[in-house]
């Protein structure tokens, strides 16, 4: 008779001091802050293919294949134009009101897409997480990655529209880079915090469309940012204008546009953007790191 | 025991393993009003269920050792090779403890599936942590080796047009590419035809010779009987017998029969 085990399980704790003895690892050990952060710069070769299979995938059964990434925000402002634009006038006197409405709809639709596709990342790609091993915020930042991809696209189209509808070129336009930049660790720091959130309460999930479109709505994207000051006061209209989207939102336009009124001194913009992509960014990522090593439970 | 000549490579301490499943309640336990009373009354959801797939299991493996994992469908060998890799959470009171980072190399190692395989090889080895350098040096030995170019330029194809042996073995081929310290193997030889399993048994002697420990979860019994010295047999989440290869598949084949 093989009765072995019976006997080693009642040796519980000197199987611990036996392993440590040994130097073996716990399995499911969640690494140190530092080290995490090493092993996911070591895994950025990953990512990159990661995202760019993610991109190959979806546009591979299309015919049009990549002329999409330029198709989708061109519909997109062509549909709000219309509803907007024309059929319910909200432009009120903002002057160029095509470009203040696509700057709003793409500078949105960045953070939007990020957060919807960032829901998914790991209950999307559990078969995946329980089959290799890698630093599993490789997927909400992958994911991200994409969205990037697709935001330059837009950024394309909306330029074309900008100068389309007669704005000049001035050197404030070089503001729209680091704004960009700034928004896109916002936002990965955001898919981050999602992912796991949705991991753990998967219920959450069917919320996420409703309070992005409340989120819209607050953020100054199909009517003009003086539409708030005119009906809200006191705290209600600080909430509205520390909105991290209407914030983004507003920097762009500034730096694409001339004569654009703006909720705040472009100063003040600029100081809280830096603020709210240093909380967002590395509060997500501590987030998820935190449950590093729960990702695989399903 | 002779503890203290060989050395522990994988050692499970009271190792416990469940799975929680959510939306899956049964019937009218999901009506408005039951979630009204479980938030009022602050229970846990019935809407999650828990599978406890592995229920306290503890051995010690060493170096040099192959073991074979044997046990009917849905004992828990899968789940317990998983909580070997780290990849499924142990719960608190036990653990699983490990030499190095444990592979597992096995038959669902998921890929895209609307990828070409070369795309897939290349997906595959950066996610073991290889380099783009080393993923470029050794992507045309993996396809060779998993003989999916056999009848024609499959490689350039997306995966979806393979048939499911042919998958089989690229994956085993991707996983396989890799040293290993303690290597995990989940029926991924019971895959393919005969030509494939003779060269990809071939393929993990030379991996275990490389390896510390190698854990082989296969229905073949030859195949257990010619790599395995010692076997583990799992039923139910539990350890029925641990011991040589021989005495652990007798009594197996004894309540297998019964
Ligand atoms: N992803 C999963 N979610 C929930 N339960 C699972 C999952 N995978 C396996 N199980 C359950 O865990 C038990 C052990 O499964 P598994 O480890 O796959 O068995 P084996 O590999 O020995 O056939 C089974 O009861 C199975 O239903
Ligand atoms: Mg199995």
């Amino acid at each position: 008779m093989a009765q072995t085990a019976v006997a080693e399980s009642d040796t519980g704790p000197s199987l611990k001091e036996l392993a440590r003895e040994h130097g073996l690892t716990k399995a499911g050990r969640l690494p140190r802050l530092p080290e995490y952060t090493r092993h996911l710069w070591s895994y950025r070769h990953f990512i990159a293919a990661f995202a760019n299979a993610k991109v190959s995938a979806s546009l591979g059964s299309t015919k049009l294949g990549v002329v999409w990434q330029l198709l989708t925000p061109l519909i997109n402002a062509g549909v709000y134009y219309l509803i907007f634009g024309v059929l319910i006038n909200t432009k009120q006197n903002v002057d160029n009101f095509i470009a203040y409405l696509c700057a709003g709809v793409f500078i949105f639709g960045f953070t939007q897409t990020v957060v919807q596709a960032g829901s998914q990342s790991i209950t999307a790609n559990m078969a995946l997480i329980r089959a290799l091993h890698f630093p599993r915020a490789s997927l909400p930042i992958a994911v991200t990655l994409v969205e990037v991809r697709n935001m330059i696209a837009s950024i394309v189209v909306l330029i074309a529209i900008v100068l389309l509808t007669g704005e000049p070129i001035t050197v404030e336009w070089l503001l729209l880079i680091p704004a960009l930049i700034l928004q896109t660790f916002f936002n990965a720091g955001l898919a981050l915090f999602v992912s796991r959130l949705i991991s753990k309460v998967t219920d959450i999930r069917q919320l996420i469309p409703y309070i992005l479109r409340i989120w819209m709505y607050g953020s100054a994207v199909l009517y003009p940012v003086t539409f708030f000051a005119e009906r809200l006061h006191g705290w209600q209209l600080a909430l509205v204008e520390a909105n991290p989207m209407l914030i983004f939102i507003e920097l762009i336009r500034h730096a694409l546009m001339e004569n654009v009124t703006l909720a705040q001194p472009v100063g003040l913009l600029w100081i809280q953007a830096i603020i709210w992509t240093v909380l967002v960014s590395f509060g997500g990522y501590v987030y998820f790191w935190r449950g590093e090593k729960g990702y695989g439970r399903g | 025991m002779a503890d203290n000549e060989r050395e522990p490579t994988v050692i499970a301490d009271n190792a416990h393993v469940v799975y929680r499943i959510y939306g899956s309640a049964a019937a009218g336990s999901n009506t408005p009003l039951a979630s009204f009373k479980r938030i009022v009354t602050g229970k846990k959801s019935a809407a999650v269920r828990e599978v406890h797939a592995v229920k306290g299991v503890s051995f010690v493996a060493y170096k040099g050792e192959a073991i074979g994992l044997i046990g009917t469908n849905g004992s828990g060998k899968s789940t317990l090779l998983r909580a070997i890799a780290g990849l499924l959470p142990v719960e608190r009171g036990g653990g699983i403890y490990a030499a190095g980072q444990p592979s597992l190399l096995g038959v669902n190692a998921a890929l895209m599936n609307d990828l070409s395989g070369e795309r897939n090889v290349e997906l595959g080895c950066l996610a073991m942590g290889m380099s783009p350098a080393e993923v470029k040096a050794q992507t045309a030995d993996i396809i060779e080796f998993s003989g999916i170019n056999d009848r024609g330029d499959f490689s350039s194809l997306p995966m979806k047009t393979y048939s499911s042996g042919m998958s089989a073995r690229l994956r085993f081929s991707i996983a396989a590419a890799k040293k290993h310290d303690v290597l995990l193997i989940d029926e991924a030889l019971a895959t393919g035809d005969a030509k494939f399993r003779k060269r990809s048994e071939q393929r993990v002697r030379d991996l275990r010779k490389e390896a510390g420990t190698v854990f082989l979860v296969s229905h073949s019994e030859q195949s257990i009987r010619d790599t395995c010295e010692r076997s583990i047999w799992l039923e139910s989440g539990v350890i029925r017998a641990d011991g040589s290869t021989e005495d652990v598949l007798k009594e197996y084949e004894t309540y297998v029969n019964k």
